[in-house]
């Protein structure tokens, strides 16, 4: 099995892309820049587990930590307000 | 209120036994009674499993924040591997995969599942209703201070607020800031001060006055 692409502190973008189907991509954090927080290990493929398929191989998830004022342009909280996400490594590209 | 003299029965409060039993109700109590009949499982791996299911609830999940406060060691695995830790002190959540956030003069940590209702079951029990609303899923993301101000908890700009979208295989604890004055109290007595919404981050633990 490949090692997981990313490590802690590399900065990745949340694919802008919308299939048809179950998934764990939150919509609001799609097309947007984080850095990966963690390596979470290896977990069932959830959009394959949605129609009774097994999920393997089993797929990377990290946690992508966002800063609010990049989630949303007028968000009247803190600067250094934060927001965590657990992602998929398919849903992820370096962002470079 | 009217002066009642007690000269006429009351009706006895409706029970379960007073209307017809649900459908839902009637496949469950044949379906068990062939399975015990047909010796699949037995009354008391039944009773075992009851037994699980209650003792879900914040009390665990209380035990480990009090034993972190008072056990630097624990702390520290806490923070490496939660799971670990759970298991460590007999609790096991054995489908969970836990991450614990601890909140500190810098941080504060609050826990959502904007997709559905993840929760850790077994270190704090069923979730409240109000974090399977819709209202709190998509509004602690998108303004989490005034959600945090609904519930009474006002935090100056300094303190950085972190949400935790809980949104695949990751469950999450929060470990609130020890309360003041509580220098020398046993983890039975810390434990009390460790309250269900605490752990999930929308309030801080209780206060000494509070008890």
């Amino acid at each position: 099995m490949a090692d997981p692409l990313f490590k802690v502190g590399d900065m990745v973008r949340i694919r802008d892309a919308y299939p048809i189907g179950h998934c764990r991509t939150p919509f609001y954090t799609r097309g947007l820049t984080g850095e990966i927080e963690r390596y979470c290990g290896r977990f069932a493929n959830p959009e394959e587990l949605a129609y009774r398929r097994d999920g393997q191989p089993a797929v990377p998830l990290y946690r992508v930590r966002l800063p609010m004022q990049k989630i949303w342009p007028d968000y009247t909280g803190a600067p250094l307000d934060t927001l965590e996400v657990e992602i998929f490594e398919h849903w992820l590209e370096p962002d470079d | 209120m009217h002066d009642h003299t007690h000269h006429h029965p009351h009706p006895n409060q409706p029970d379960e036994e007073d209307g017809p039993f649900t459908e839902y109700r009637l496949l469950e109590i044949a379906l068990r009674e062939l399975l015990i009949e047909k010796d699949v499982i037995t009354q008391a791996e039944l009773h075992k499993t009851y037994r699980m299911m209650d003792d879900r609830g914040p009390h665990n999940g209380a035990r480990m924040v009090a034993k972190a406060w008072s056990d630097p060691a624990y702390l520290d695995l806490m923070r490496r591997d939660a799971t670990a830790a759970a298991k460590s002190i007999g609790l096991e959540p054995t489908w969970l995969n836990l991450i614990a956030l601890e909140n500190t003069d810098a941080v504060h940590n609050v826990v959502v599942c904007t997709l559905c209702s993840c929760y850790p079951w077994p270190l704090l029990g069923l979730p409240p209703d109000w974090y399977k609303s819709r209202a709190y899923r998509s509004d602690v993301v998108q303004n989490p201070r005034k959600i945090l101000a609904e519930f009474g908890t006002t935090l100056p700009e300094t303190v950085e607020v972190r949400v935790h979208d809980s949104s695949a295989d990751m469950r999450y604890l929060v470990v609130p800031k020890r309360p003041e004055g509580t220098e020398g109290w046993s983890e039975e007595e810390l434990a009390e001060l460790v309250t269900r919404d605490s752990m999930i981050g929308v309030v801080p633990a209780l206060a000494i006055e509070d008890l």
